[in-house]
C-alpha cells in the first residue's frame, strides 16, 4: 500500500519531516503543506536530505502555502513537484491511504 | 471518493482549520463526498459562534456554518471535548446546568463514536493539526 | 459494522500537550466499535508509557494507568520504536506495559500494513 504522507512544520522547527522520511517506505509520496513548504525550498541546510530522500519517495508542495510565505517555483527544489488544494485533492485519491505528520 | 477530514486545532492559533477547509471545498469541488468533519482536541473550538474576527480577515467559524449549509456538511464536534473547553449546544447546557450555550449553525455535538463511524464509512481518513 | 486496522500513531510526550490523553479516549471508543487496534508509540510518544508518573504537584490528573486498562479492552497490540527508546536512554523495564519493540523497517511495514492511520 502506497502512503501520501503529509507533513505540515518547518524541519527548522519540529522533527516531523525527519520523523516521517525514517518511516516512509519507498514508493510513497511527502506532501509538504502550511510551514511544512520550507523543506522544499533550494538553499537550505536540508536540502540534501530531501534531495536524497526524493530517490525512493515522490514530492509534492502546496503552492498556495509557498505563495503566502514569499517564495514563488523558482525557489523549490528541482524535482518537487507543486500542486494547488485540487491536486492535493487528486493526491488522496491516488495514494492508497494518508499520513499526517504534526 | 468518501472522505472523512479531522481537525484537531482551534481556528486562527494554528493554520490547522484554514487547510481543512481549503482541503474540504476543494475535494467537494472534484465531485467527492465528504461524509463529515470531525473536530477534536481544540478543533472543537471551532464550533462556538461568540468569535468575532476583524472585518478584513476571514470569519474561520462562520465560513464553515456556510460550506455546511450550501453542501448538507455534517460537522460534528467532539462532546468530551466540548465539554473541557465550553462548547455547548442548548441541550448540553441544559444537561450541565449552565447558563449559555454557544454552539454554531451547522455544526452538532456528538460522541468519538462518529468519528470511528466515518473512518469505517470513509474511503480516505485526512487529519489536519499541528 | 465493518472492521477496518487502525493503526494510532503516538509522537507526543505526555502533559506538555493533552494529545496523548485524548488518544487514550479514541483509542477505546475504537475498541468500542470492535475495530482492529495497534499503538505505535514513535519520538516523544514513547514517554507516555513510562512507568511512576507521579503529577501530585501539578495538580494535573495522571492518566498513565489508563494505558494498564487497554488489555481489558481487547487492546493488545502495542508497538515502541526500538530506536526511539534507545535515543531516550529508556529500557522495557521502563515502561508501564507490554510492548513489542520494532525496528525502523518493521514500523514501515507496520503503516502499510493497516487501513487507517490517527495522528494527533
Amino acid at each position: 500500500m502506497s502512503i501520501l504522507h503529509t507533513v505540515n512544520k518547518s524541519p527548522f522547527e519540529k522533527n516531523s519531516l525527519e520523523s516521517c522520511l525514517r518511516y516512509a517506505k519507498s514508493g510513497s509520496a511527502v506532501l509538504l503543506i502550511e510551514d511544512g513548504i520550507y523543506a522544499a525550498l533550494a538553499g537550505t541546510t536540508f536540502e540534501q536530505r530531501v534531495a536524497t530522500a526524493m530517490s525512493e519517495l515522490d514530492f509534492y508542495c502546496l503552492a498556495p502555502d509557498v505563495k503566502a510565505r514569499g517564495f514563488s517555483s523558482s525557489n523549490v527544489m528541482n524535482g518537487i513537484k507543486l500542486v494547488d488544494y485540487a491536486g492535493f485533492v487528486d493526491l488522496t485519491v491516488e495514494y492508497e491511504k494518508v499520513q499526517a505528520w504534526l | 471518493m468518501k472522505f472523512i477530514i479531522q481537525v484537531n486545532e482551534g481556528p486562527y492559533q494554528h493554520q490547522t482549520a484554514d487547510s481543512a477547509y481549503q482541503f474540504t471545498r476543494a475535494a467537494l469541488a472534484r465531485g467527492h463526498e465528504v461524509l463529515r468533519v470531525f473536530f477534536y482536541h481544540d478543533g472543537v473550538n471551532n464550533g462556538t459562534r461568540l468569535t468575532s474576527p476583524p472585518q478584513d480577515d476571514r470569519n474561520i467559524v462562520s465560513r464553515w456554518s456556510a460550506l455546511a449549509a450550501e453542501h448538507e456538511l455534517d460537522l460534528v464536534i467532539c462532546v468530551a471535548a466540548a465539554h473541557r473547553r465550553g462548547i455547548l449546544d442548548e441541550s448540553e447546557m441544559k444537561r450541565l446546568d449552565k447558563d449559555a450555550y454557544n454552539l454554531a449553525p451547522g455544526f452538532r455535538i456528538s460522541g468519538l463514536g462518529q468519528l470511528i463511524e466515518g473512518v469505517v464509512l470513509a474511503d480516505r481518513l485526512v487529519v489536519f493539526g499541528d | 459494522m465493518k472492521i477496518k486496522k487502525c493503526l494510532y500513531v503516538n509522537r507526543r510526550a505526555p502533559y506538555g500537550t493533552s494529545y496523548a490523553l485524548e488518544a487514550i479516549d479514541m483509542v477505546l471508543i475504537g475498541s468500542a466499535f470492535d475495530q482492529d487496534i495497534s499503538l505505535l508509540f514513535i519520538d516523544d510518544g514513547l514517554f507516555q508509557l513510562k512507568k511512576g508518573q507521579d503529577t501530585a504537584d501539578l495538580e494535573i490528573k495522571n492518566h498513565s494507568p489508563a494505558y494498564r486498562a487497554f488489555e481489558m479492552y481487547d487492546v493488545e497490540k502495542i508497538y515502541v520504536s526500538k530506536e526511539a527508546m534507545a535515543a531516550r536512554g529508556l529500557k522495557r523495564g521502563d515502561l508501564l506495559v507490554d510492548v513489542e519493540l520494532l525496528s525502523d523497517s518493521r514500523i514501515k511495514e507496520l503503516m502499510d500494513e493497516h487501513d487507517v492511520i490517527f495522528s494527533f
